[in-house]
């Protein structure tokens, strides 16, 4: 169900360059059950700025009571995130959307993100280890400034790492890593840019895919038609990012 | 105790409270968090005679203590909402007023004619002002001879009183205003939204994909204020007033200021329960400024 609540600020970090790590606390937290979901935050209690920020989930804790995120402090919404410490309060509306369905998955899944598409690939994976499955970890980032988790992907899985400058890994994007790795799972999972989920779809056309999509959000509910997008489904509707994804089917979106 | 309720044609309001119409879809994004008969009324999205898809993205930027949206009245289109989301709607204990849009008098009228026979709305608005379609919406609501004329149109077919929503890109609203009384108006919702743009800084480029947009909340209010006031004191129109209307003064304003019921719009996107909790704020409010019913505020600056 979705709530509305002023959560207890626990811990908030950088853990990158510009990418924070933010804890929070509060029943809000026991409604969360699919990775991929994303909240909608409240940063400031004035009308500057005005709109809620969409953040995504990058682990749940149930028993504490407690999720993480991770986002990349890059305007004046998200700066003013990033100033928020441990006993601060923060307005959060969530969870929002729908995320992985983690039973898709068989025996093994590519898990393939970038950037600030990489945290809720961290909960998926750790849900789909519990379910059994293996994991394969491909991550993009633009350097070796802006990796993170890498430590905790590995503990998860097999994780292959990318960046565009080559400071770290594989020199490149996540498709010439995948272009080295043998097609042997059933399910991928990825979430990241417009461009990186054309791309990694092209790769795998007979695979069963999910990917996370992104747009420029209003209401985050679903009532505000903002966030729309094309969809094979239909020719006479869009499909809305924040109510009807923001994950979908490999092949639902027109992109 | 305080007297919430509303009489205006067509609407025996529990409360002056409603949700501005493009910002609630038609009810069910909502009705996950709260019961929507707690709502005085529900202005329902834009409807237009077929579906329609609307603008390409991005359709809204964020600005100075406000948005600007240009969405293009997506909507499934008439046979849909008269067959699928206002019957759902019916389970709720709230009066629904339906805005009619259109790119021709006739679409209007056909919309108008067979949306007004639904059981649960009780009055329609008249989208003229809508500033982000390439025809109709606005066109129709910058010329006094065309805003008359249509609500002429309009007011002949409809089963329920009719609405004018007023937009304030124009001079002199006033003459709007009764130009619409002439042609037989019911009463009056406004303003819609304010045309702006927002230039993405470092390309140049508008970033909004429809260059032009509307602009909504809290930074619109004084102008809305203005219009209401103005309106009020030169029309016997009962106006239904919004334009960032975020909290409980919001209301106690637009109530001043001439409007006997307040819509809001972009702040239920802020606080989706923002509605429910002015509703439940008023009756103190009201109290503390030494009146106990909604009535006695409307328009209590035209008598100070």
């Amino acid at each position: 169900m979705i709530k509305q609540e002023r959560m207890q600020v626990i811990n908030q970090q950088e853990i990158a360059k510009h990418i924070f790590e933010l804890t929070v606390q509060g029943e809000l937290a026991n409604e969360m059950a699919e990775p991929g979901q994303f909240v909608h935050i409240r940063v400031a209690d004035s009308f500057e700025p005005l709109l809620r920020r969409p953040i995504s989930v990058a682990s749940i804790d149930l028993e504490a009571s407690q999720f993480t995120m991770i986002y990349r402090a890059e305007g004046r919404g998200t700066g003013l995130l990033a100033e928020k410490k441990p006993g601060d309060t923060l307005d959060v509306l969530g969870p929002l959307g729908h995320g992985f369905p983690v039973e898709e998955a068989q025996k093994k899944a590519y898990l393939i993100g970038g950037g600030i598409g990489v945290p809720p690939l961290y909960e998926l994976a750790k849900q789909l280890n519990a379910r059994g499955i293996e994991t394969v970890h491909i991550l993009g980032f633009e350097s070796k400034q802006a990796v993170f988790y890498e430590d905790k992907f590995r503990k998860l899985g097999d994780t292959h790492i990318a960046t565009v400058d080559g400071s770290h890994g594989t020199q490149g994007f996540v498709t010439h890593i995948l272009n080295e790795l043998p097609i042997d799972f059933d399910t991928y999972y990825s979430c990241g840019p417009t461009a990186m989920l054309e791309a990694v779809q092209w790769a795998y056309p007979q695979k069963k895919g999910f990917l996370s999509y992104e747009q420029r959000m209003g209401c985050g509910i679903g009532a505000c038609f903002a966030c729309v997008c094309r969809t094979t489904r239909s020719e006479t509707d869009y499909i809305k990012v924040c109510s009807d994804g923001p994950v979908f089917p490999a092949g639902v979106v027109i992109s | 105790m305080t007297d919430l309720t509303v009489k205006l044609p067509g609407l025996d309001l529990k409360n002056p409270i409603m949700p501005a119409s493009g910002c609630f879809g038609f009810g069910k994004e909502y009705a996950q968090l709260y019961d929507l008969s707690q709502l005085g009324a529900i202005m329902i999205k834009a409807t237009t005679v077929e579906t329609r898809l609307g603008n390409p993205t991005p359709r809204v930027a964020e600005t100075a203590s406000g948005m600007l949206n240009a969405i293009g009245l997506q909507n499934p289109g008439l046979e849909k909402v008269a067959g699928q989301e206002l019957p759902w709607l019916e389970q709720y204990d709230v009066p629904i007023i339906a805005n009619v849009a259109g790119t021709t008098t006739e679409d209007y009228v056909e919309v108008a004619k067979a949306i007004s026979q639904a059981p649960n709305v009780h009055a329609l608005e008249i989208n003229i002002s809508c500033p982000n379609v390439k025809l109709g919406g606005i066109t129709f609501g910058t010329d006094p001879d065309v805003a008359r004329e249509l609500t002429r149109a309009v007011k002949e077919v409809s089963s329920v009183p009719v609405y004018i929503k007023l937009s304030p890109n124009v001079t002199d609203i006033v003459s709007i205003a009764k130009a619409v009384e002439a042609g037989g108006a019911d009463g009056i919702t406004m303003i819609n939204t304010l045309l702006g743009m927002r230039m993405d800084t470092k390309t140049g480029r508008p970033v909004i994909a429809n260059i032009t947009g509307g602009l909504s909340g809290p930074a619109i209010k004084p102008v809305a204020l203005r219009m209401v006031y103005e309106v009020s004191k030169h029309t016997s129109l009962p106006i239904i007033g919004m334009g960032g209307v975020t909290n409980v003064d919001d209301v106690i304003d637009f109530l001043s200021a001439g409007a006997s019921a307040v819509a809001v719009g972009t702040a239920n996107f802020v606080n989706p329960f923002v509605c429910p909790e002015i509703i439940g704020q008023l009756p103190e409010r009201l109290h503390e400024l030494g009146y106990d019913s909604v009535e006695q505020l409307v328009g209590r600056s035209h008598r100070l």
